[in-house]
């Protein structure tokens, strides 16, 4: 049977962590997921909500993130929908290079890319899809 | 959650990340090594042993307080991660920057 568990949190960096766990704890009720899945899991899911606070939303208090995921037997969907103007990921690219070890940001899209099995955006950039298969 | 920081014996401040490093609180690491380089402090081990998860921007935290310690001619090392945990730095090449042994106990003697 499929669960769906849906929230919407405000632009506040200081509430990824606790809205992480909720969603964790929803998604894996009752499974007996592999540890490294649930790490997956947190790592991207608190990746993508930082991202849409800080760049989507700008953190911007009158703007919000909703996230929605559906938690089917075998894969887990996750959505994750900003309310900014949103972006192209395509100009995103990926920061291994040597010149790029020494930089403090922009690793978040790259670990969220190969954390998960699929990931989508939307035609406007300010809503992600992230799939993750249980096992 | 937080981060514990405390002075070894052998001269080397070690700083544990109890929960996660992510966006959240980054910044808070970086404000404890930063205070601790204007004390003096030149040797810094942070043990992640008990942590859960680190996103980028707990990543890009650690780059930047890898680069001003060696700036001031400090050296930092890592140690603590497990399998995940360094599967992360490993990911994203960050393994190649940073110092990272298995145990606190061997970093304190590799300083």
């Amino acid at each position: 049977m499929a669960v769906e568990v849906a929230l919407r949190i405000p632009s506040d960096v200081t509430l990824i962590e606790e809205a992480v766990e909720l969603v964790v704890r929803h998604c894996f009720a009752g499974w007996d997921a592999p540890q490294r899945v649930r790490f997956r899991l947190r790592v991207a899911l608190s990746e993508a909500l930082a991202n849409a606070i800080l760049y989507g939303n700008g953190e911007d208090p009158s703007r919000s993130v909703e996230v929605r995921a559906e938690c089917l037997p075998d894969v887990l969907h996750l959505h994750i929908t900003d309310d900014g103007p949103g972006f192209d990921p395509a100009t995103i690219r990926d920061p291994v290079t040597p010149e790029d070890l020494d930089r403090a940001c922009g690793r978040g899209l790259f670990l969220i890319r190969n954390l998960m099995d699929h990931v989508r955006y939307n035609e406007f950039g300010n809503s992600l899809c992230m799939t993750l298969r249980r096992h | 959650m937080g981060f514990t920081a405390s002075k070894h014996s052998s001269g080397v401040l070690m700083v544990q990340v109890e929960g996660q490093l992510i966006v959240g609180n980054r910044q808070e690491l970086k404000n404890t090594v930063q205070e601790a380089l204007e004390h003096g402090e030149r040797k810094f081990l942070v043990d992640f042993t008990r942590t859960g998860y680190i996103d980028s921007s707990g990543l890009g935290a650690l780059v930047s307080i890898s680069k001003k310690v060696r700036e001031q001619g400090g050296e930092l090392r890592l140690a603590g991660l497990n399998e995940d945990l360094r599967s992360l730095f490993e990911l994203t090449k960050l393994d190649t920057l940073f110092a990272i042994t298995d145990t606190p106990d061997q970093a304190l003697v590799a300083f």
